[in-house]
């Protein structure tokens, strides 16, 4: 017997957007700005209501707009194209880049992990007295890693200030605390496949998604044109890409978890705003570092935890307080305090990880649709310029009265991106980072490589398979204390990279109760996590026998919330309420299905909640 | 027959409890540091009054909730994206501070005159709402000051109740010491309630209901009036938060009980 159809409210917009990031501020800023005639009267006007302006929703997942993760570096040159008039002061946060260093950090305990190559090399840059604070300041920033003549900002605050304009132009509505559970994808009357809008989130639901007494089923939303901006690892865009499919010869598979704290310095802080670090070789040499200052004492740091990492215990939290604690930052961070904390994943692939940009009804703009360049190591800015594009050639077609199909929007919305600096500079870094599958020294010279000959060379490398506990730890921990300390840790129901790592000689955290507190406290005091009640969790193990027979788990000791950890039978447990919605389970689940060897065992669906800080 | 109603919610902004708060004296008093800065939510005292007034409104046709508000603008225009997803209601804006060191007694003027500014208003069918403490630093004094200005002598603070009966007549039970309520009838409206929570969940995001209310919320933030409030006269002795000693521990499923026991010996520690 077939269960009840929910009967579900029905809403006719013009255009919807999936998600309030960069990319899609840069969709409505430039949208915006065109709807409405100077006499009041409809520029572009509304096919479901006619005789007013073109009707235009946003539906953002976290509680308000401004709740997003990065202190960002960025060029700004397309938030400047599009706001000429632009002014840093402006924002809390914000301020031009005023001096920017790369920053090769040695490692100061020996404990992190480092080939010969690199063991040779920090021996002779302590023998020739290169290093100041276990630190060696590089002579130069390549070109294609400088922000000169950028800045920094918090991308919560930015947003804010962008959102708030928005909404107060009035032709835009922006709803936060509202998830989009998926596109509606369908044959139309004449027969023509693609994405007539969307549903939102089923309300008053118990965790499995089953309806309870105060159940509200999820809108439906249908729009001629849905754009998908929910990011890397959004329910709407994963869900296009597992029914779409990516083109031919692009993949998903490069990932960094971005995990950082905005910290209130010391009194004394001899840093200027715009300040600017970028750092690499500890506390693993796989891990890159960022340290930006901004105005009135206020410093985002924090680092990015590869994919390429082939550690079967990589954690980012643990990680990152032993960034904070190495001499060279230390000295400005002691007796600093933490304001605020978070993370998120990053799609790393970049241009290869493009999907199909374009489709009848649909268009794909920022981090979800291949943007960000992963050799300049910047996104915020080329999010934001692909919502522009799309903005610019949605008006086009508008204007024309053209329908928004698949071929119309190859024509004006994949085009402009293809002649944009967004796609050059991305077929630039497209391989840039090849090289560290084979090593960091490697992958450092691709990267150098790709950039000075603008793309035309790099060092190629696959990604090889993650080793076992027992294998990776094989030189430093006899088998029998790993199975030890995983069985401990099982039983206790807590991760293992902890215990693992202190067994390794990583010292045990000095916590202060100011800058350096215990990861749950992160949480609360940083993240300020939110899960309000009614909602279904968001992050299912597809199979649970799978997660049975998984040796790793890598989604508890990734997960940048401590919201996954051991359960009974070996099936992992989920407390949606912990979780920052960072998605780094999805990419770190190492049991590849049956049926779909490119995904892992774990369904990371729409969900509310999440950082509810709007620092980051 | 069910009489309509018509209430008027006092309601504004502060800061989300969630961020650190940290009072810091500036050229003109007292402030939040970095209070622009930080996201702001519709006071929960207030809330609760709006999603009453909203449930009392449900049930009898032909009534109706404004909910008044006195903030900046930029700031209200945000909170109402998402207190306009939850109950319908017309929104009255002034543009002014929010911020809990406004003169209550300012902010009381500011929000009468606004109400009294309501055309369609009958004051016989006028039930006053507002948080019990909201806009006074806990003093309760803001929303008693606005009933005194409008004229309306029936008031009760602390409101957790209200059963309308179908003559217009109704009960309210108002929260008293000792844990109990003090149950009043009055025969029929004016009357300025205070609630303390009521006993009503937080309703859930409608999208469709934020788009019946955009229709108005939008229109009213762009003609919101400017409504300074100078603190003259108002002085502040000494400002300061709660001490606060924080030593997370995450229990799941504890017995209330053993939470208790906990408390009572933390308090003992003290």
């Amino acid at each position: 017997m077939s269960e009840p159809a929910i009967e579900r409210q029905r809403m006719d917009v013009d255009v919807v957007c999936v998600g309030f990031g960069p990319a899609t501020a840069g969709f409505l800023t430039a949208l915006s700005r065109h709807l409405v005639n100077p006499d009041g009267s409809p520029a572009v006007e509304s096919r479901v209501a006619p005789g007013l302006p073109l009707q235009v929703m946003c539906y953002e997942r976290s509680d308000d707009i401004s709740f997003g993760v990065s202190g960002v570096v960025t060029r700004a040159r397309g938030i400047r194209a599009t706001l000429p008039d632009f002014d840093p002061s402006q924002i809390p946060m914000a301020a031009a880049v005023s001096q920017e260093k790369v920053v090769y950090l040695l490692d100061p305990i020996g404990a992190s992990r480092r080939s010969l190559a690199l063991r040779l090399g920090d021996r002779a840059v302590r023998a020739l007295r290169l290093d100041r604070h276990h630190g060696v300041e590089l002579p130069y920033v390549p070109p294609f890693l400088h922000k000169q003549g950028g800045m920094v900002m918090s991308l919560g605050q930015f947003l804010q200030h962008v959102g708030a304009e928005l909404m107060g132009s009035g032709t835009v509505q922006i709803w936060p605390g509202m998830p989009v559970a998926e596109a509606l994808i369908d044959e139309n009357q004449a027969g023509v496949r693609g994405v007539h809008g969307v549903r939102l989130c089923d309300q008053g639901v118990d965790r499995n998604g089953q309806p309870e007494a105060n159940f509200l089923p999820g809108m439906d939303i249908h729009a001629a044109l849905t754009v998908v901006a929910d990011g890397p690892v959004g329910a709407v865009g994963r869900q296009l890409d597992q029914e779409i499919g990516l083109p031919q010869g692009h993949h998903q598979r490069e990932w960094a978890l971005g995990m950082k704290m905005v910290i209130d310095l010391p009194e004394n802080t001899e840093l200027e705003p715009g300040t600017v670090f970028h750092t690499f070789g500890y506390p693993e040499p796989e891990i890159f570092g960022f340290f930006y200052v901004h105005p009135d004492r206020v410093a985002t740091v924090g680092i990015f935890v590869p994919s390429w990492f082939r550690s079967p215990v990589r954690t980012s939290y643990r990680y990152l307080q032993h960034y904070l604690l190495h001499p060279y930052l230390w000295r400005y961070l002691q007796g600093g305090k933490l304001r605020s904390w978070g993370a998120k994943s990053l799609q790393e692939s970049g241009r290869r990880a493009e999907p199909f940009l374009a489709g009848n009804g649909y268009a794909r703009i920022g981090e979800g649709s291949g943007s960000t360049n992963v050799l300049t190591g910047s996104g915020v800015d080329e999010a934001w310029t692909t919502g522009t594009q799309l903005a610019e050639g949605v008006l086009e077609l508008l204007r024309e009265r053209k329908p928004l199909t698949r071929e119309n929007l190859e024509t004006a919305y994949v085009a402009r991106r293809r002649a944009s600096w967004v796609e050059e500079e991305g077929r630039i870094a497209e391989k840039a980072r090849d090289g560290f599958h084979k090593g960091v020294v490697t992958g450092l010279l691709g990267m150098a490589l790709a950039g000075f000959t603008k793309g035309k060379h790099w060092l190629g490398g696959e990604p090889q398979l993650m080793p076992d506990l027992k294998e990776y730890y094989q030189r430093k921990i006899p088998a029998e204390g790993v199975e030890r300390i995983v069985e401990d840790c099982h039983n206790r129901g807590v991760s293992c990279h902890g215990a693992l790592m202190e067994r390794c000689g990583w010292p045990a955290i000095p916590y202060d109760g100011q800058l350096l507190i215990t990861h749950q406290d992160a949480l609360l005091v940083g993240g300020k996590v939110q899960a309000p009640a009614g909602m279904a969790d968001h992050v299912r193990f597809i199979y649970p026998d799978f997660c049975e027979r998984c040796a790793t788990k890598m989604c508890i000791e990734m997960c940048s919330g401590q919201a996954i950890t051991p359960g009974p039978d070996g099936i992992p447990l989920f407390d949606r309420e912990k979780c920052v919605h960072c998605g780094a389970c999805v990419w770190n689940c190492m049991t590849p299905l049956d049926d779909d060897p490119q995904r892992g065992n774990i369904s990371f669906r729409a969900g509310a909640g999440g950082l509810h800080s709007p620092e980051n | 027959m069910n009489t309509p109603l018509q209430i008027v919610v006092c309601g504004s902004i502060v800061p989300d409890p969630l961020q650190t708060l940290e009072p810091v004296t500036g050229p003109n008093g007292p402030s939040l540091k970095n209070e622009m800065l930080l996201p702001a939510v519709l006071d929960p005292w207030a809330g609760h009054a709006l999603f009453e007034a909203a449930h009392l409104a449900g049930k009898r046709s032909g009534s109706k909730v404004w909910l008044v508000s006195l903030g900046p603008k930029a700031k209200l225009q945000q909170v109402m994206m998402t207190v306009a997803q939850k109950v319908p209601f017309e929104l009255v804006a002034l543009d002014g501070p929010a911020s809990g060191f406004s003169d209550s007694f300012e902010t009381a003027a500011a929000l009468a005159a606004a109400i009294e500014a309501i055309a369609s208003l009958d004051r016989a069918k006028l039930l006053l709402f507002g948080g019990w403490e909201s806009a006074s630093r806990g003093t309760g004094s803001t929303l008693q000051m606005v009933g005194e200005r409008l004229g309306i002598g029936e008031q009760f603070q602390g409101v957790d109740e209200i059963t309308v009966r179908d003559d217009g007549s109704f009960t309210v039970l108002e929260r008293i010491e000792g844990g109990r309520h003090q149950v009043s009838v009055c025969a029929a409206p004016p009357a300025v309630l205070g609630w303390a929570t009521g006993n009503l969940p937080e309703p859930k995001n409608n999208p469709q209901v934020g788009m019946a209310n955009m229709r108005t919320v939008m229109p009213a933030l762009q003609r919101a009036k400017a409504a300074p409030i100078s603190n003259t006269g108002l002085r502040f002795e000494s400002v300061s938060l709660p001490k606060q000693q924080r030593e997370t521990r995450i229990v799941k499923n504890m017995p209330v009980e053993e939470m208790a026991r906990e408390i009572v010996a933390w308090i003992g520690e003290e």
